[in-house]
């Protein structure tokens, strides 16, 4: 029973449906602020001999809980990819992460006491906050987005657009066998969208794209011909119009994808090369000071 | 064959039949098997290659010559072919009986076809070639018997092709395997949903050079699911399809087809015809047995028809579709000599077709101390109850007892208790608790018990005697129980599954319409509570219909006159009215609720329409006795009528909505239209997606993969998508689940949070996959298990979170090598969500969505205008 009045409470919760940002109210958004608060407060208010910096005690409390913080923030990748059971969700996860990470702004800023210069503690800052800047672009991302993707996809899956694509190229196939010359159309057989960089991902642009050169070329010729070869390349035509637009959408999704996905390349390597600089920071510390 | 006659005449070679047969030679009693199709055990034939057939209820004993094991069809198959061959049994192929005549003791088999001696052919499970000698063959011929084994199965014969030419070779009924012609101008006769699936296997593989026509009598598709002929639409439009609707066969000739079209005869190239245009139940076959036929006057003024004289042939229980031929404990029909066993007599797995097939010609043998194989199984299911009965005095003392088995025979009694429970209660002892999900139905065979009908205060109680029955609201709507219900005193009470409830009363009409009286009595105490008494109701009884409505259809228009009022049995409605020239969604009625109660107390005209959802059931209730009803009854009154003042505030609210915020009505109202139109009237529990946070990462499916054997049990990108709101393809838990209708194992059930699910026992038949309507079964082989996270982030081991790929799986199958352990690993079950039942936490897809996209409700709470506020 106990089980199934936490799950109605759950449900509940989830028809009245906030997404991460909103959650529970703004829950981590007001601890987040309010650890902020306080911890800013203290700032001001205690004097701290010869002057703020990371080795006061209260430099040390800081100091402690920013890394805290950050190791708990990188648990982020595992429970994501840990479906254990148990009365967690994601959603509250990431808020909580996205606040506490924004938290970090001022309580690792305020842990420095502003001395930075050129050494690895510095490094362990200006590292921690690529991550944090590469974050507020994910959740920038994370709620703009997501309409367009759902826009462009027009209730079709991955798998029907490939397909779509496959029909086409079979018509396109059987089209060409009436050409006299049918080398470039053939090569739009061969235009495969997801095998395109980076850049051209994150673009979606087709500069390349041998379908487009083939149309280009069809509709040139189209121009000239005449007779029986005249409705052959008019047939053609239609068919990489067709292929055209359906390479766009998929272009299009995966150039959305790419930009909902393209800050967790900067944002994961860099936890870890802040997680390196930040044990060399503590260790540092402890044997140097 | 020579005038010769035997003693027993076998109709049908499936696994009831053959041992029968088996039986009756071991015995040393002349028979004769007699099969249509040109090979033994014609439905096992036709499982899809290399099928792996189940050998369920494994606790139930075998007791045949034939030997059965769960193996692969090939495997089935080739036992039974050499067993047949080492017992000798004398059997006939390609003879198919038209007709049964005459009586105890001399019967006569009218046999149509070869009639060729069966043989052990080399291959089993092979065709043997397109058509054996003769087996389309015309050739009748009588064969006589003393005594008949109807086992004939319940799948029936497709409906042939009546053009001349139909009985070519080239014309086939079945379509084994797609792939298997090439370079071929075949026309698929008939778009239900086997042809449409045929006609696009046909296209599947694109090396495959065929060009393929379908032909369709009507204009209209209605008869196949809505995919199949969206699928077909779309390879029509790419051109890979001809679809020919109004269109009919008119000649069939070598290499040609010519067909009746609207326009006119066409003849075009054909080389191969795949007639799939539905089959006859063998239901009229089997009444038409030994039965004398009258001459009936069309009503219409038409020609007089041909009708079975009542009280003659082989009657069935009642004229329900499910219902089964009236049968004696020895599976005598009410033709004596006529015996009826396996899937026709309501015994669909085929170990009990076996036994059946043995016991039967036991029992003509004249062994009448012949202990059914169950007994055992049935005398555990009575151990625990107090008094020493055997099997048959507990059988008889239930029967006698609860009224609705009362007209239940000894042979249906032993099987409907085989798939119930029977339990012992002390007085005080709780049978269930309210708000318990539940769907099977109770009977009290002795003592009784109290229903608790007020949640605050226990002691406010209604008795049930015994011999009645409780619990059947859940049987009916599928709801969790409205009421806690406890022991009396000391009782004996019958626990039925929902299934064997429903084919209970499909067999049963007195049985039903006990249950149905008894639970429209029941559901309007319990919807309308308010202190009444069954004595109240009695007059509103006295006047009621059970309606059946139409996906669509409205049981209350806006406007119009009219105070019945209706309670929503089965189904859901939608409620609407027209503000401002255009319908507006007002809110959503599920199972249970009823509705007409605003133009009952204030005499007006209807304010709103009512139509159903899906395809639904109501309780009509006259409106003058109601009225009296609430004359005489205050508390009830008070009831409708803040029920009443509950719309009519929701009415204003929305009108008052509308003209400061239309935009958001009409949204509200549009996105609730749409959610309707997906069948989310069908569901308890809907999975949504709100788009406009989906970041695309599948997340859900992984984490669905990996808390359920590593397969997701949802789609997320497939279904329909409205105002970015999304509707994944994932179980609904619909309040009537249509997976259920036709499990041979019932393997699916309801469990405790709502939720329906299929258990081991699933057979992989996929008759659930294809009675869905929301597509969300999978039929799929469940992959080894993964090595743990930890090993594949920090050294790469594995595939990593989510389904692993089917490449990976087989690659990774722990085979033994051991044909039997192997064929348990590679078979394929089906998939589906179970809403997580039993991991702490809830739904897992919900729970793993970052962004908190990913949404389960409950479409009732949902659909609430209390989402305009928000
Ligand atoms: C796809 C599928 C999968 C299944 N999987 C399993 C499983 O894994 N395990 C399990 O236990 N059960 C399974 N079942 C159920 C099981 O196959 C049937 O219940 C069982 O075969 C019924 O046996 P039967 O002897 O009563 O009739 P059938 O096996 O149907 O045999 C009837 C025979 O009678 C012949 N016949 C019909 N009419 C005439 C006539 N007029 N004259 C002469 N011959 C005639 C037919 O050609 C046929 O050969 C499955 C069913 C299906 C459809
Ligand atoms: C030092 C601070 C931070 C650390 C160490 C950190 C670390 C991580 C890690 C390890 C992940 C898991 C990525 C994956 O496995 O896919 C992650 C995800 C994420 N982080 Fe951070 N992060 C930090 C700060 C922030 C901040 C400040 C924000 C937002 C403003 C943010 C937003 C996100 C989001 C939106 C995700 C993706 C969640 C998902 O899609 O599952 N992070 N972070
Ligand atoms: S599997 Fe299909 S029919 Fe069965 S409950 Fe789920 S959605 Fe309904
Ligand atoms: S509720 Fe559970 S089983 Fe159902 S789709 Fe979600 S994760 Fe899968
Ligand atoms: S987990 Fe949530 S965000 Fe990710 S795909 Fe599923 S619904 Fe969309």
């Amino acid at each position: 029973m106990a089980t199934r009045g936490a799950k109605q409470i759950e449900r509940s919760r989830s028809s009245a449906h906030e997404g991460f940002l909103q959650h529970r109210n703004h829950r981590w958004l007001k601890i987040a602020l309010g650890l902020s608060i306080a911890a800013l407060i203290v700032y001001l208010g205690v004097d701290v001999e010869p002057r703020h910096n990371g080795g006061s005690w209260y430099g040390y409390t800081l100091g402690t809980i920013g890394a805290l913080l950050i190791l708990w923030l990188t648990m982020l990748g595992v429970r994501k990819r840990a479906m254990t059971r148990g009365y967690f969700s994601l959603k509250a996860w990431t808020s909580a992460h996205v606040y506490l990470g924004l938290s970090l702004i001022v309580i690792a800023t305020l842990h420095t006491g502003f001395q930075l210069g050129w050494n690895v503690h510095t490094l362990a800052y200006v590292l921690m906050m690529i991550v944090i800047l590469s974050g507020i672009y994910g959740i920038i991302a994370y709620s703009t987005l997501p309409e367009a993707l759902s826009d462009n996809r027009s209730e079709m899956t991955r798998s029907q657009m490939i397909e779509t694509i496959a029909k086409l190229d079979r018509q396109i196939d059987i089209a060409a066998q009436l050409l006299e010359d049918t080398e470039i159309v053939r090569s739009s057989l061969k235009e495969n969208p997801f095998r395109a960089g980076i850049f051209a991902r994150l673009s979606g642009s087709d500069r390349n794209c041998r379908n487009a050169r083939a149309l280009q070329d069809m509709r040139a010729r189209l121009a000239t011909a005449t007779g029986e070869q005249e409705d052959a390349i008019r047939a053609v035509v239609q068919l990489l119009e067709r292929k055209a637009a359906a390479l766009a959408r998929i272009r299009r999704q995966l150039k959305i994808k790419a930009r909902l996905e393209v800050w967790l390349f900067i944002h994961v390597p860099t936890t870890f090369a802040l997680i390196a600089a930040l044990s060399v920071h503590i260790l540092s510390v402890f044997y140097y000071w | 064959m020579s005038e010769q006659k035997v003693r027993i005449a076998i109709v049908g070679s499936g696994p009831a039949g053959l041992s029968a047969a088996a039986r009756a030679k071991q015995l040393g009693i002349s028979h004769l098997l007699i099969e249509k199709s040109d090979h033994l055990s014609d439905t096992i034939y036709k499982y899809q290659k290399g099928k792996h057939v189940m050998a369920t209820p494994v606790q139930l004993p075998r007791r045949s010559d034939m030997k059965f094991d769960a193996g692969k069809r090939e495997a089935v198959l080739g036992l039974w072919d050499d067993l047949a061959a080492e017992f000798a049994i004398d059997a006939l192929i390609n003879a198919e009986v038209l007709s049964i005549t005459g009586q105890d003791g001399d019967f006569v088999l009218k046999v149509k076809g070869a009639a060729n001696r069966w043989q052990r052919p080399d291959k089993p499970g092979e065709p043997h070639g397109p058509n054996v000698a003769g087996a389309g063959s015309d050739q009748v011929q009588e064969i006589r018997a003393e005594k008949v084994i109807l086992a004939i199965g319940t799948q029936g014969n497709p409906n042939r092709m009546r053009v001349p030419g139909g009985d070519l070779p080239h014309v086939q009924y079945q379509l084994d395997d797609p792939n298997a012609y090439d370079n071929e101008h075949i026309t698929v006769v008939g778009a239900g949903d086997a042809g449409i699936e045929n006609a696009l296997g046909l296209l599947e593989d694109p090396k495959l050079d065929n060009v393929v026509t379908i032909l369709n009598r009507t204009a209209d598709f209605s008869r196949a699911k809505g995919p199949n002929v969206q699928a077909m639409f779309a390879a029509r439009d790419e051109g890979r399809l001809t679809v020919m609707p109004e269109t009919t066969p008119a000649l069939v000739e070598n290499g040609w087809l010519t067909v009746e079209t609207r326009d006119g005869p066409q003849r075009f190239r054909c080389d191969r015809i795949i007639a799939r245009m539905g089959s006859a139940p063998p239901r009229a076959f089997v009444e038409g047995c030994c039965a004398t036929f009258i001459e009936q006057e069309d009503p219409d003024g038409g020609k007089p028809k041909k009708v079975i004289k009542p009280g003659t042939g082989i009657e069935f229980s009642s004229p329900d579709r499910e219902a089964y031929p009236k049968l004696s404990p020895q599976f005598e029909s009410t033709v004596p000599g006529i015996f009826v066993v396996g899937a026709l007599a309501g015994y669909p797995l085929i170990k009990h077709c076996m036994n059946q097939g043995y016991d039967v010609v036991e029992f003509i043998n004249g062994n009448t101390s012949l202990e059914p194989v169950d007994t055992p199984l049935l005398a555990a299911k009575f151990s625990a109850l107090p008094g020493r009965r055997s099997v048959d005095e507990w059988l008889e003392f239930l029967r006698e007892n609860v009224i609705i088995l009362n007209g239940v025979s000894p042979l249906q009694m032993r099987e409907f208790m085989l798939d119930s429970d029977v339990r012992f209660y002390r007085a005080g002892d709780t049978v269930f608790e309210r708000n318990e999900p539940g769907s099977s139905l109770f009977a009290i065979a002795s003592g009784s018990v109290l229903v608790e009908v007020d949640p605050r205060d226990r002691s406010i109680t209604v008795p049930i005697e015994t011999g009645s029955i409780f619990g059947e609201v859940g049987l009916i709507s599928g709801r969790p129980r409205g009421a806690t219900v406890r022991a009396a005193e000391d009782a004996i009470i019958v626990e039925v599954s929902r299934l064997s409830a429903l084919k209970l009363m499909a067999a049963v009409p007195a049985a039903k319409e006990a249950v149905t009286r008894i639970s429209v009595e029941r559901q309007l105490l319990q919807i309308f509570k308010s202190g009444l008494t069954s004595a109240d109701l009695a007059d509103v009884l006295d006047d009621y219909k059970i309606v059946r409505v139409r996906a669509g259809e409205a049981i209350i228009n806006e406007g119009e006159e009219g105070y019945d009022v209706f309670v929503i049995r089965v189904g859901s409605m939608v409620v609407e009215r027209t503000v401002a020239g255009r319908p507006v969604f007002l809110s959503y009625l599920p199972a249970g609720s009823y509705v007409g109660e605003m133009a009952l107390l204030d005499g007006g005209r209807r304010t709103a329409t009512v139509r159903a959802a899906i395809k639904s059931e109501v309780i009509r209730l006259n409106g003058d006795k109601m009225r009296a009803l609430l004359a005489r009854n205050a508390r009830l009154r008070e009831r409708f009528e803040t029920d009443m003042a509950n719309r009519q505030r929701l009415n204003s609210f929305i009108e008052a909505k509308k003209e400061s915020f239309s935009g958001a009505v009409d949204l509200y109202s549009s996105v609730a239209t749409f959610l309707v139109e997906q069948g989310i009237g069908d569901a308890t529990d809907v999975l949504l997606i709100d788009e406009k946070l989906c970041v695309g990462c599948d997340n859900c499916e992984k984490a669905c993969a990996d808390s359920h054997d590593g397969l997701s049990r949802l789609n997320r990108e497939a279904g329909k998508t409205y105002a970015h709101l999304h509707v994944p393809t994932s179980c609904r838990h619909c309040e009537h689940p249509h997976c259920m209708a036709d499990c041979p194992p019932n393997a699916i059930h309801r469990g405790p949070d709502g939720e329906v699910f299929i258990d081991d026992s699933c057979i992989g038949c996929g008759n659930c996959q294809r009675n869905c309507p929301y597509g969300v079964i999978r039929m799929e082989m469940v992959p080894p298990k993964k090595p743990n996270l930890l090993s594949w982030l920090f050294f790469g081991r594995g595939p990593g979170p989510g389904e692993p790929s089917q490449k990976w799986a087989k690659a990774n199958l722990p085979l033994t090598g051991d044909e039997k352990k192997d064929a348990e690993l590679t078979k394929k079950r089906a998939i589906k969500c179970d809403m997580c039942s039993g991991i702490p936490g809830g739904p897992a897809c919900v729970r793993a969505c970052p962004t908190g996209a990913a949404i389960r409700v409950k479409p009732e709470e949902f659909l609430t205008v209390a989402r305009l506020e928000a």
